[in-house]
């Protein structure tokens, strides 16, 4: 597999063209905006917050397919975490996508979201998959400036 | 106040169309020829032929400009303008030498009217804070356009809000030309300055500058253009288009980086007072007073980029050579057939389709983002830039986050444009 395809993997794509959770959720309670001024993506992520839990998850806006892609599995794999489990998340995730998740035993912990495994070989994309996780991220520490990956 | 003698304008108004300009000479050489210049171009990225068409960013530069570099420190490297001795008087008489050279290349009556500068974006900002803090007080007006890059943006926002004057934004219509009955209505007695692109870097517009200058000046407004991306692409004539201020930067017209030039009639640039205070821009200096020098030094405070001088004078003369109606003309070709190509992709979509353009050619597509388009031509060897190029009010106007944007240079070839189309379609299979 060229580096190309191991960046563009079948989920990736998949998730890109129908994101997952695209939307406001109703009892949102929480959201962040968050944009890479460096192309211009921009997405907002609602949270649904049961106390430290997140109940419910979804997010707005537009962005490359890494961006989108990621933005979409993220929210699949918080929902019903807790605030502490979903930084976790993110810490490894950010691991993954930056090569320092070394082990193949770090990366399959990381599920469907180990495809993003290939972006380590494209470290100008590394702001595009992790937008959505550092707007949640100010999401859940309630803060309530726009995010920017600059 | 003093306000911009009023100098009439005899020349009928007729724009020199880039559109129409002659195929490129006999004199002019092939593609193969020209890349030869550029040893960079040799490189091979990702283990293709390196397809450079990111030149609005910055040009590539050919061996002309790295040896005159090489040369000055390898020969005659010494400060400039207070040496008794032979280096030093051997590095002033290239200095000016590079200073007449951007003076023909800009075909300014003296050598005086142009300063160095670090480049467009200094340029600008010598002016807003030289010119414009001298001028523009409460409740005046300054005018641009809404297709300025953010350089030709941020220096005016910044000195109306310091002076309290409104910051007035032209608008410009679907194609990306500049609306201009709206314009007209927009120049009036609260206008002190006019600061207005040349060439659109992100829509490649080529603005109707004679036009916009009579307006102006029969208002007596004085004008200043933005040519940092007209200067590789366009011949320029400071008087015959009557600008008071052109701004351009070296590196964009396969000059170095960190050097650029500001021309400015003298009356003006006399009137004006210094941008910044140092050595060399003084004549005497006790603690009571300081006169200051004449021009261009007076703007010149501080030991300039010598070396990055040089290497400017070097790349204009390379240009010279090459002749600017030929590049002109090259480059005409380029984007006519790069605008057929690409407009004819199934899904795409060019973003700026003004009656005359030079140089730059931005689109999106249906089927991927520019930023996905930009990692997998990257992979083919094809550099092209994506993103708000810098100009995010042109983005809001089309209503777009980003635009991909192939940029012209000598050196391109009608095979570069097939790379990028085939390039383009790969992406497509990817995201089909
Ligand atoms: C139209 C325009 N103006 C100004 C600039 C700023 O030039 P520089 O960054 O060299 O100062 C650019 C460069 O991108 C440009 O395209």
């Amino acid at each position: 597999m060229t580096e190309l395809d191991e960046l563009y993997q079948e989920v990736i794509l998949e998730h890109s063209k129908a994101p997952r959770n695209y939307r406001r959720p109703e009892a949102t309670n929480r959201t962040a905006e968050g944009y890479n001024p460096l192309c211009g993506d921009r997405f907002t992520v609602f949270l649904d917050m049961e106390g430290d839990a997140i109940r419910d998850i979804g997010f707005q806006g537009s962005g490359c397919a890494i961006s989108r892609a990621s933005a979409s599995m993220m929210t699949q794999s918080v929902k019903g975490k807790s605030k502490e489990a979903a930084a976790r998340l993110f810490e490894e995730f950010h691991r993954l996508v930056t090569g320092e998740a070394k082990t193949a035993e770090e990366r399959t912990k990381l599920g469907k979201l180990a495809a993003f495994a290939g972006v380590s070989k494209f470290p100008v994309r590394v702001k595009c998959a992790t937008l959505a996780w550092h707007t949640m991220q100010s999401a859940l520490e309630g803060k309530q400036n726009v995010v920017s990956t600059e | 106040m003093t306000r911009l003698a009023h100098r009439p304008i005899s020349e009928p108004l007729q724009e020199a169309s880039a559109q129409e300009a002659v195929a490129p000479g006999a004199g002019f050489p092939n593609g193969e020829e020209i890349r030869r210049d550029f040893p960079i171009l040799s490189e091979r990225v990702h283990g293709k032929r390196l397809v450079y068409l990111d030149n609005g960013a910055t040009s590539q530069k050919p061996w002309a400009v790295i040896h005159a570099i090489m040369r000055y420190y390898e020969q005659d490297n010494a400060n400039i303008h207070r040496g008794v001795h032979t280096l030093s008087m051997r590095a002033t008489e290239a200095h000016d030498a590079a200073r007449r050279t951007v003076q023909h290349f800009l075909h300014a009556g003296e050598a005086r009217e142009i300063v160095f500068v670090r480049g467009a974006t200094e340029a600008i900002n010598l002016v807003a804070q030289s010119y414009g803090r001298a001028h523009v007080t409460a409740g005046n007006e300054v005018l641009i356009t809404a297709m300025e890059h953010h350089s030709n943006i941020v220096p005016w926002q910044m000195l109306c809000e310091e002076k309290q004057a409104r910051l007035r934004v032209a608008p410009i219509d679907d194609c990306g030309e500049l609306r201009m009955e709206e314009f007209e209505k927009l120049i009036g007695p609260r206008t002190r300055i006019v600061a207005v692109t040349h060439v659109s870097n992100a829509l490649g517009t080529v603005n109707p500058l004679r036009r916009i200058i009579d307006l102006a000046h029969r208002q007596n407004v004085p004008v200043l253009v933005d040519g940092a991306q007209a200067a590789p692409h366009l011949p320029v004539d400071v008087q015959a288009l009557d600008c008071d201020f052109y701004a351009f930067s070296g590196h964009k017209v396969y000059g170095p980086t960190g050097i650029g030039a500001i021309y400015g009639k003298a009356a003006l640039l006399d009137a004006m007072p210094p941008y910044q205070g140092g050595g060399d821009m003084i004549r005497s200096v006790t603690f009571e007073k300081t006169t200051y020098n004449e021009l261009p030094f007076k703007f010149e405070a501080g030991t300039p980029d010598i070396a990055g001088a040089i290497g400017l004078g070097a790349a204009l003369e390379y240009v010279g050579a090459l002749g600017m109606d030929n590049i002109a003309a090259h480059g005409q070709d380029l984007l006519a057939y790069a605008t057929e190509a690409v407009g004819a992709i199934p899904g795409v979509r060019l973003i700026g389709t003004a009656s005359q353009r030079a140089g730059v050619l931005s689109f999106v597509s249906d089927h991927v983002h520019p930023h996905d388009l930009g990692t997998i031509l990257d992979r083919e060897g094809v550099a092209i830039r994506t993103g708000h190029h810098c100009a995010q009010p042109v983005m809001d106007r089309f209503g777009i986050p980003a635009t991909a944007r192939a940029s012209f240079a000598v050196y391109n070839t009608r095979e570069d444009i097939d790379a990028l189309v085939e390039g383009i379609a790969k992406a497509h299979e990817v995201f089909g």
